[in-house]
């Protein structure tokens, strides 16, 4: 069929790029474009990627071919059901996966969106698509809310799954040993289990927009050039509880397009005579139109040290004005400003070392990059910066425009909300604490911990925007009673907590734990705390400092001491909370926990387990863990 | 001659009256208080009781107004005194008070102007180990404060060794005969077995002693006690500023007794007349034997008719002054069934110490140390800390707290005296007979930042004060007069400035009323001679007054007598001239 103006509803010069281009493309490349549009007119796409398109005109205009002309004949018909199951720690998985959902819907697919744990097992076996979003955590380890799903699935009760088809999103980050482990793991067992894939792989980087954006147009590419059984009217979606939280925030500004709010109020917490330094900051939402609930995170890009890039550009005999990658700040395309606002330059990863490796002919680096290196190379990132990276392995064949063409974008640094919207209108609070250390002969500390401590002052600007975490919110009751607990910053969404408890009026319970180093100087939040208990709204708080006594103490320890009344609470149906290190505190804290179900619930150490679990599962044992 | 009926002054029970009687002989709920981990402070009340066991809560006050930003709490801490009859301490028990003081205080000792060792900056949660470790070395914190008899002073100058010795052990048994007898102290810091005290005492129990408590009663005293013993010609323990005193007197080098002072004091409140600092009233003289009738039997005078209703008339000296000294002799002659014996001649030459090497009796030698303000701290000039510690390891004498808040390294065995003078030169530790005299004669308070009471500062601000004095003294001539100077952040007296012949009492941050004209011996209050003056104002002032005592003073005449003579201020003779 030729194109016409009078045939469809293009203009001359569409249809002439239209017919120009069509005849060219090979079945599989329809295929994609299929599915690229059909995700494009979804209007998900970036603003971006919609100037890349207009830029690249001969590469991908139409899709008006419709999906008969294009089927394949050779598959069986498979019901147009899909479950999309995320593993989200932070929320970024939740949203990428609801984007899959909707897209999917628009197909005419009827789609199950859930948490992992969520799902019904025992409906897998009958579920046709099968689409996984999972980040990774820690050490490789699964999300909270995949936990359940990725046992069961490596267990020996895991049924074969010939027939079903899948495709899974895989989030990390690569300055981590273990990246994108979770997703990898899903990937490999479900073709294990005789499941086919319909779309590769893709591992995403801390910057996952682009590739996740790819991912979501080959899966959508490949479910229409499958054959359909029956057609489906698009329905009603039967989502699972766990992704019920609606996404509050509408408004212009997003991750992508981040909000330059004006930071009113930057304290520190911690008192004189502290080793630690904690940044309350009280940020302006005003005319962002960004909302939020407790239990969300804000995002903030922030700005390297000066004093880095400029030892970086010194380093390469560069002057800094070197004009790098056009920006939307348009003039300020120039290399010093890139690598203060644009660029990741305090972590080094095997992408970025093998991709350096290319403009330098330094032999201990192509030695490094090396499979049989692992270690070694591990062990030489590790609290190392670009700087390293440039003085310890010239001489260096590099422009400024192709160092940037290596480095990683600037990921946004995501934090618990420490306020409620009902108590602070249009003001968000965070709590930051600075990371600082001594490595490899430099002082090196976070990006946005020193900038908000050293280099940000009242009246300042910070680009933010909201971050979702529906799996971290405060029971639907508010009669439930909350246990909380959070040690050192993890305390902070429990301020958002219980300032939102006080707004509504809520009668249920709360009981909250608390630790940090010394009493006198870094009890985080104390006079509020402290005012919530005289005025009722905080029912218990148990504290404990570790520097403060011979025998540290830590939070875990006032929950044994408490196991009696801690587990009483659970039985009255008490929701649990943990926020903070992931590391030790989190571990620790579910050791104790378990210890005091099975002491108290007189249970064995699989009951306990399993007693956790289905905590998990029903929503009323959380984390947010980082 | 009949009796004059006299009536307590009555009014309703100050809300601290009512707590006394709550508290359960001093347990109140200072048990919970302690284990509340959330905050760092306690209630009012609790803090009231806590005096009663020799500690109150204070806060670094430096940094109130920062932490209050910072979502702190303020940063309260505990100061605790120890009890320290006459101010003797033993070697093991300074090296204890040392150990705590750097564990759990903030790395100083404090010695006070009443002789007690101060420990600050203790935190709550160490309190209790705090004072069992005090307790373990044979001291106590129980009534170094409260309303009740304080810890009693005693001139420390061992130098009349044999009289000295039997005046000290008088102020021990004063002290163990006048300590309050609840079981609390015990229950509450040494986990001591609880005693079952009968039903909790009531209201309307009266002031009368009981079972628990025989000479104090359910509700205690109705303000602080305070009891010096001062052994001529040393007035060093300013016995006239005492609610009760005793001038000892000897008779051919030998103790015969002691002439009785009453109703001394020097709190006062800015901008109250009714409130003033007195001076003691010699009242007759009693033998040794009969010193602890006389002081119960006082006790329980003041019991019975001190101003219950408000708390800055309470004192011993307005209840005397209210009824007269006549009812108040009658009616402890009465309490006593005897009658006190005419007083008897005696003289005194100084309030001030007397620095450095002396020699006693029994052959042993006493070092007497200058020391800032009476804090054992380590500075860049000396390591006076770190110096008696080492002195402390050695030495098998005691240590003498003085009323001017310096230390007599005592009785030290000959064979010792080498080695300790080495300690003292190599740590830095000295008679201060380097510094100008009025440095030496001075007293501060502690004031900024740990007292709640301070309106200015006095530790801390004294020495450079003194400092901006040193050019005129040198220049005058005056660099080694003994000049009493003392300063205060409130007026609450604890520097017992209105005997200081120059003082100055804080009236605002950088502001102080400015005394002159007390006697040097402690025997006339000073005069206000110029009213809420900062630093400037002051030097202007005080230096042509210097200047003008140096070329017009006749011999051996003291500074404070100058000011009078030359009209600067008029004499004081009894405290309610002190504000006409």
């Amino acid at each position: 069929m030729q194109l016409k103006v009078t045939n469809s509803p293009f203009n001359e010069a569409q249809v002439e790029l239209l017919n120009k281009l069509l005849p060219t493309l090979t079945d599989s490349q329809i295929q994609w474009l299929n599915g690229y549009m059909a995700f494009y007119r979804a209007g998900t796409a970036s603003a971006e990627s919609a100037i890349a398109l207009q830029e690249q005109t001969a590469a991908a205009v139409a899709t008006l071919i419709p999906a008969e002309e294009a089927a394949q004949p050779a598959a069986p018909a498979l019901p147009r059901e899909a479950a999309v199951l995320f593993g989200s720690q932070t929320g970024n998985s939740q949203r990428l996966a609801g984007k899959l959902a909707a897209q999917l819907k628009e197909q005419g697919f009827e789609v199950t969106l859930s948490a992992m744990n969520a799902f019904k097992t025992n409906g897998l076996k009958k579920t046709p698509y099968l689409f996984i979003v999972a980040s990774t955590h820690g050490e490789g380890d699964p999300p909270d809310n995949a936990l359940t799903f990725y046992e069961f699935l490596f267990s020996k009760r895991a049924p074969k799954l010939d027939g079903m088809k899948f495709s899974v999103l895989a989030l990390g980050d690569t300055s981590y040993e273990f990246f994108c482990k979770t997703g990898q793991d899903f990937d490999n067992r479900l073709a294990e289990l005789g499941a086919e894939r319909l779309a590769p792989r893709i591992d995403c980087d801390v910057d996952f927009d682009g590739p996740a954006s790819q991912w979501l147009a080959s899966v959508i590419g490949a479910v229409t050039a499958s054959p359909a059984a029956s057609a489906t009217v698009a329905g009603a979606a039967s989502v699972a509880p766990a992704s019920s939280a609606a996404t509050t925030t509408e408004s212009e500004y997003s991750r992508s397009n981040p909000f330059q709010a004006e930071v009113l109020a930057t304290i520190n917490l911690n008192g004189r005579g502290s080793d630690r330094e904690t940044r309350h900051l009280e940020i302006s939402l005003e005319g962002s139109g960004l909302t939020y609930e407790p239990g969300d995170c804000v995002g903030i890009y922030p700005q390297n040290d000066p004093a880095l890039v400029d030892a970086i550009i010194a380093e390469m005999k560069w002057s800094g004005s070197e004009n790098v990658v056009p920006t939307k700040e348009g003039a300020e395309g120039q290399l010093r400003n890139a690598l203060l606002a644009q660029f990741e330059v305090t972590v080094l990863t095997r992408p970025l070392l093998e991709k350096a490796a290319a403009f330098s002919e330094n032999a201990k680096l192509a030695e490094l990059i090396l499979p049989d290196n692992k270690a070694t190379l591990r062990a030489y990132t590790s609290g190392r910066d670009l700087l390293d990276l440039l003085q310890d392995f010239g001489p260096w064949k590099l422009s400024a425009a192709d160092l940037v063409s290596i480095l990683r974008k600037m990921p946004p640094r995501l934090y618990s909300i420490a306020s409620s919207g009902n108590a602070h209108p249009e003001e968000v609070h965070v709590t930051i604490r600075k990371v600082e250390y001594e490595a490899h002969g430099r002082k090196r500390g976070g990006v946005c911990s020193v900038q908000v401590s050293e280099r940000l002052e009242e009246g300042g600007r910070l680009p933010i925007f909201i971050q979702n975490n529906p799996n971290f919110k405060l029971p639907a009751n508010p009669d439930t009673p909350v246990i909380m607990i959070g040690p050192g910053t993890g305390v902070a969404p429990f301020r958002a907590f219980m300032e939102e408890r006080e707004e509504l009026g809520a009668s249920g319970k709360s009981w909250l734990f608390y630790g940090d180093r010394h009493f006198v100087t870094d009890f985080l939040y104390q006079t509020d705390w402290q005012r919530m208990l005289k005025d009722g709204v905080l029912t218990k708080l148990d504290v404990a400092f570790s520097r403060d006594t011979e025998e540290k103490v830590y939070v875990q320890h006032r929950i044994l001491e408490q196991a009696a009344e801690l587990y009483k609470w659970l039985q009255e149906g008490a929701h649990v909370y943990v926020c903070g290190d992931e590391k030790h505190m989190a571990h620790d804290v579910h050791a104790a926990l378990l210890s005091v179900v099975e002491k108290q619930g007189g249970l064995n150490a699989e009951a306990a387990a399993a007693y956790l679990a289905d905590l998990q599962v029903s929503g009323r044992y959380q984390r947010d863990v980082y | 001659m009949t009796k004059q009926k006299v009536q307590p002054v009555g009014g309703t029970p100050s809300d601290v009256e009512q707590l006394k009687i709550e508290s359960n002989y001093l347990r109140g709920s200072l048990v919970e208080t302690l284990a509340n981990r959330v905050t760092g402070g306690m209630s009012d009340l609790d803090n009231r009781l806590m005096k009663f066991h020799g500690s109150y809560m204070q806060d670094d006050r430096d940094v109130r107004n920062e932490r209050q930003k910072q979502k702190l709490e303020p940063s309260y801490q505990f100061m605790l005194r120890v009890v320290t009859p006459g101010g003797v301490s033993t070697p093991e028990q300074w090296l204890e008070i040392d150990k705590l003081a750097q564990k759990y205080g903030s790395g100083s000792i404090r010695l006070t102007t009443r002789q007690a060792f101060q420990l600050h900056g203790v935190l709550k949660w160490n309190l209790k180990q705090t004072i069992r470790q005090i307790n373990d070395v044979m001291l106590t914190t129980l009534a170094a404060c409260g309303d009740v008899n304080r810890n009693v002073m005693c001139t420390p100058n061992p130098e009349q060794s044999e009289v000295h010795a039997e005046v000290h052990r008088w102020s021990e048994q004063l002290t163990k005969h006048l300590a309050p007898k609840t079981p609390a102290y015990h229950e509450i810091w040494l986990d001591g077995e609880k005693v079952d005290t009968g039903d909790k005492p009531k209201a309307e129990m009266g002031l009368a002693g009981n079972a628990v408590e025989p000479m104090y009663g359910p509700v205690y005293l109705p303000r602080k006690f305070k009891i010096g013993i001062a052994v001529p010609p040393s007035n060093d323990i300013d016995v006239y500023s005492q609610d009760l005193g005793y001038i000892a007197i000897m008779e051919k080098g030998k103790l015969v007794g002691f002439n009785v002072t009453v109703g001394g004091g020097m709190g006062m409140t800015h901008g109250d007349n009714n409130t003033y600092p007195q001076l003691g009233k010699v009242i007759g003289f009693c033998t040794p034997e009969q010193i602890l009738d006389v002081a119960e039997k006082t006790i329980t005078i003041q019991r019975d008719y001190g101003n219950r209703s408000v708390r800055k008339y309470a004192r011993f000296k307005y209840t005397i002054d209210r009824h007269g000294l006549d009812w108040f002799v009658e009616e402890l002659h009465e309490r006593l069934g005897w009658q006190l014996a005419p007083s008897r001649p005696f003289h005194f030459e100084s309030n001030g110490d007397r620095y450095g090497w002396s020699k006693n009796k029994n052959g042993k030698w006493n070092f007497a140390i200058y020391v800032n303000s009476g804090r054992i701290i380590d500075t860049d000039e000396s390591k006076l800390m770190t110096g008696l510690r080492e002195i402390a390891k050695i030495h098998t004498g005691d240590f003498r707290l003085t009323a001017n808040q310096n230390l007599i390294i005592g009785n030290v065995a000959a064979p010792k005296k080498k080695k300790i003078a080495e300690l003292m030169a190599q740590y830095g530790i000295t008679d201060g007979s380097e510094l100008v005299a009025l440095r030496r004669s001075s007293i501060s308070c502690v004031a900024l930042p740990t007292c709640g009471l301070a309106m200015a500062e006095a530790e801390r601000y004294l020495p450079t004060l003194i400092e901006k004095l040193e050019p005129v003294l040198t220049e005058v001539g005056l660099r080694d007069e003994e000049i009493n100077i003392r300063m205060t952040g409130c007026p609450n007296g604890c520097g017992r400035p209105a005997l200081g012949e120059v003082s100055f009492i804080g009236k605002s941050p950088g502001k102080y009323n400015m005394y002159l004209g007390a006697g040097f011996s402690g025997d006339r209050l000073s005069k206000l001679y110029r009213e809420n003056i900062g630093e400037t104002e002051i030097l202007d002032t005080l230096r042509p007054i210097l200047s003008h005592y140096a070329s017009d003073r006749e011999h051996g005449e003291h500074f404070g007598d100058f000011v009078i003579r030359s009209g600067y201020v008029k004499a004081v003779a009894d405290g309610t001239d002190f504000h006409s």
